[in-house]
């Protein structure tokens, strides 16, 4: 203890943390006090591992289709069904809407509430349009008759790309929501945290999708 | 209108759950009648049931784990007398009755009865050890607390209305298939395993912000006391476990509501997928259970023995080693699988390993006895014999570990004695020393000690008695889950198993009366300085029952053992630090949400249960609309002024200053 005791000035709690040279500024006690995270760094962090325990789910299903994907018991296989030209547009209809939600925060950073409604209306169509194109898909195939009861593939195939979609659904009720809201109330401190929780969720269901079109739509359709 | 709910579910035709839930269903009437007429409805709601403060929440946690404690052992003695009873005979539990009590023996007992107590500890200690006023989202915390009692009512709820899975605790399909298990009794299980688990989920994500972002200034991570360690170890695995569970549940309601085929026997549906997806989140729950019993057990010996806990360091390697490990292991649930020699043997060195890291902690906690003065408090005996019969328990886990000994010892009673070694001698044992070691912190006074030993000693002898015969009865070829057998050398074993049951029972008497005597003499065992264990960590530094606020003002750490430093020098002194400057406290207000929510989500849960979809659609607009209403709420803080916190401090303050003038001098 008393050897650290030399350093106290920079270093109220004998963290040990203010190397010699590293200024002597009293910028470096400022950092190396510690003490409890400001609420919107709080707020962001765990809101993240939420969307970590998220993605954890969604391996759990990507896993079980992985290992039934050859399971077609004599029903068509990925090849046989799967259509990339839609797949195409409903990539291009989630990432444009993300660029879209991206707009909407920096809407919110320069407290613009038309362009922020413009955005998310915006971001809305679009994630929209990309669940009417999979629902679209959806029932298609289930009027051909290879529904996720014909084989364990298309379980699989369902339940992985079903639980995106009502991902994408809980964001989009979530988005009129997070609109009425600042609506009603502005953009106050609670209603900011809320955004940037909202905006993390989005750009989250991009990057499972992108996983999504990956393992399923371009390995399954490959010859 | 109302699915398949109809007056043939309820289950007039069979005495014993008519009865025991008639008693039960009378037992909470009394109690509520009682309540509504002392006329305690108005402080019970605004003090407990929507508070967001992590003390309540926790104490809510212990008390709703205690009931089901209660229920599961309740479900044991029935067990434990049936397979007494029933040697060339039907014994007095129908099979399909039975079935359904060794299912919901083990939900309770792991979901109901262990999690929320070990979730209830860390929701009362974790914060108060960082220094913290509350966790990261308290709201949520009321949220994650009453899911987690939705899903207990659930549980409950099949005693009286249908039944509960036949299944064993973890549903293995096609047995758990709609085929095979036509009735509602897996559904049960699958939703209130579903609400509660997105409970734990919520609780994950908070303690672990909570620890990695809220902490005391100076309080760096290798100052955290090992509790706090190893709750944030548990909350990771939470965090990356718990997910899978809900993947794979679901999977099985999809098998089940919807006639898709993840593990079906036809259609290409694979079992053993269900197999994999489970244990991949059940090897990590053991451990999301038993890490947080070690960092108690920690503190206890510890405190204890009046030493810093020895090899601080390699503790939180150790700890973090088995966070890592424990998701590595899962195979050796099924060696039988079929996997071949070289992933059994992968997986039976992935198992053995994890016992070095345990071992390092056993080594730790007798360095620190070692040259300690040693006070044997009942947490102290707790930590004992948790060092005792957890070392058992290892090694027969380390026997179970070797893929051809488990060939023969898979699905045995041998099988039950180990797991039940390990988890009442960790778990079990490791949260009764944390509620006889916190509890005066929550209350205000200790509790007896004359009666928490006689708890221990009994639950300690009947422990060994039930389960040293239940291993013996394993090695004789007695496979688990019997209704009844005709093996006359089991006999003996098994009578001997349901004499350790009753001695247990004692155990469990002395415990209820230990918290009966101790609100009796309650000013006799008061606790006036808030230190009543002469403790070593910040939790001791505030007064007991901790004020809302927690601290006065947030301490400054300086140093592993942030309290016990304080207090040394306060010794050395004679004087307690000077007083600080008080200010104003905004805390989070108090919100139904957490109780609304629940109530929506008993109503989705039970609506699912018995196909009442309308129910369950109008159940789900409930819940989104609480969200919202919580959403819109301005105000969401209010603030403590500085003279209440300067009367609050000054008063345990004063306490400190006096207890300081008697007890003389610094210790050693």
């Amino acid at each position: 203890m008393s050897a650290l005791d030399a350093g106290q000035g920079r270093d109220p709690h004998h963290l040990g943390h203010s190397r010699p040279g590293r200024g002597q500024g009293g910028g470096a006690v400022e950092e190396d006090r510690g003490g409890p995270a400001p609420n919107r760094v709080v707020v962001g962090y765990g809101f993240w591992l939420f969307l970590l325990s998220d993605i954890v789910m969604f391996s759990g299903f990507f896993a079980a289709y992985a290992v039934l994907v050859g399971s077609t018991a004599g029903g068509p296989s990925g090849r046989q069904i799967f259509d990339l030209n839609t797949a195409a547009i409903e990539t291009v209809c989630l990432l444009g809407s993300s660029f879209t939600c991206g707009l909407a925060t920096l809407a919110v950073g320069a407290r613009m509430k038309l362009k922020f409604y413009g955005a998310m209306a915006t971001t809305f169509l679009f994630g929209a349009l990309f669940l009417g194109l999979e629902l679209h898909e959806f029932a298609g195939l289930i009027a051909r008759g290879y529904g996720p009861q014909r084989s364990a593939f298309l379980s699989g195939f369902f339940s992985l790309v079903g639980c995106h979609g009502l991902h994408v659904t809980a964001g989009l009720l979530w988005l009129l929501t997070m609109m009425a809201q600042v609506f009603a109330k502005g953009f106050r401190r609670d209603v900011l945290n809320r955004m940037l929780c909202f905006s993390l969720f989005w750009h989250a269901l991009d990057i499972i999708w992108v996983a999504l079109l990956t393992v399923v739509y371009l390995i399954g359709a490959a010859p | 209108m109302l699915g398949k709910l109809s007056w043939s579910a309820i289950p007039l035709d069979q005495p014993i759950p008519m009865i025991a839930s008639g008693v039960v269903a009378l037992a909470i009437l009394g109690v509520l009648a009682y309540v509504a007429i002392r006329g305690w409805v108005p402080y019970l709601w605004r003090e407990w049931i929507t508070s967001v403060d992590h003390k309540r929440i926790g104490v809510m946690y212990i008390v709703l784990a205690l009931v089901m404690l209660i229920r599961g052992f309740a479900d044991a003695i029935m067990m434990r007398s049936q397979q007494a009873l029933a040697f060339h005979s039907a014994g007095y539990l129908p099979p399909e009755h039975y079935n359904q009590i060794f299912s919901a023996h083990g939900t309770v007992m792991i979901f109901f009865g262990a999690m929320p107590f070990i979730i209830g500890l860390m929701n009362f200690v974790v914060p108060l050890q960082l220094g913290d006023r509350d966790v990261a989202f308290p709201t949520l915390n009321s949220v994650s607390f009453w899911l987690t009692a939705t899903g207990a009512l659930l549980v409950n709820i099949s005693l009286v209305i249908g039944e509960f899975a036949r299944t064993g605790w973890l549903p293995y399909p096609p047995l758990s298939e709609l085929k095979y298990s036509p009735g509602v009794g897996v559904d049960y299980y699958l939703w209130a395993i579903q609400i509660s688990g997105i409970g734990t989920l919520l609780t994950g994500v908070n303690f672990v912000t909570t620890i990695l972002k809220l902490r005391a200034p100076g309080m760096s991570y290798l100052r955290m006391p090992m509790f706090c360690w190893t709750a944030l170890a548990a909350n990771l695995l939470i965090v990356a476990a718990f997910p899978i569970l809900t993947a794979t549940l679901a999977m099985l309601s999809l098998d089940r509501y919807l006639g898709f085929h993840f593990f079906t026997n036809e259609a290409g549906g694979n079992m053993m997928m269900f197999m994999n997806l489970i244990w991949a989140w059940g090897h990590p729950e053991v451990y999301i259970l038993v890490l947080p019993c070690f960092g108690v057990f920690s503190e206890v010996i510890s405190t204890f023995s009046s030493k810093p806990l020895f090899g601080y360091r390699s503790m939180v390697i150790a700890t973090l080693f088995i966070c890592l490990v424990s998701f590595m292991v899962w195979l050796h649930h099924f060696f039988t699988m079929g996997a071949g020699p070289d992933v059994n043997a992968v997986f039976g060195i992935a198992t053995s390993v994890i016992a070095v890291g345990t071992g390092v902690k056993i080594y730790n906690w007798m360095f620190t006895m070692f040259g300690g003065r040693i006070r044997f408090t009942t947490p102290m005996l707790w930590s004992l014999g948790f060092m005792v019969t957890f070392v058992i328990g290892g090694m027969t886990g380390v026997l179970l570990a070797v893929p051809p000994a488990d060939f023969v010892l898979h699905n045995s009673m041998f099988l039950v004695a180990h797991f039940h070694n390990v988890i009442i001698g960790g778990v079990l044992f490791g949260v009764f020393a944390g509620y006889t070691f916190w509890f005066p912190k929550a209350f205000g006074f200790t509790l007896d000690e004359a009666w928490g030993k006689a708890a221990f000693w009994f639950t300690l002898i009947g422990f060994y008695a039930t389960f040293i015969p239940l291993y013996a009865a394993g090695l004789l070829g007695m496979t688990r889950r019997l209704q009844h057998y005709d093996i006359a050398g089991w006999r003996p074993w098994l009578t001997w198993a349901a004499i350790g049951t009753a001695v247990t029972a004692i155990g469990v008497i002395c415990q209820i009366t230990q918290l009966v005597v101790s609100i009796r003499r309650r000013e006799a065992l008061r606790d006036v300085t808030g230190d009543p264990w002469d403790g070593r960590s910040l939790e001791w530094a505030t007064a007991s029952p901790p004020p809302a606020f927690n601290f006065a003002v947030l301490p400054d750490v300086e140093g592993e053992e942030a309290y016990w430093t304080v207090k040394q020098r306060a010794r050395e002194q004679q004087q307690l630090r000077d007083e600080p400057e008080y200010k104003d406290i905004e805390a989070p207000r108090n919100s139904p949400t957490g109780f609304v929510c629940a109530f929506f989500a008993t109503v989705v849960g039970f609506a699912l249960i018995w196909h009442i979809w309308w129910l369950a659609i109008l159940g789900l607009i409930g819940a989104y609309a609480t969200f919202v209403v919580f959403a819109w709420r301005d105000t969401s803080e209010y603030v403590i002024p500085a003279g209440e916190v300067a009367r609050i401090d000054r008063m345990n303050r004063g306490a400190r200053q006096e207890a300081l003038a008697n007890a003389g001098g610094p210790r050693p």
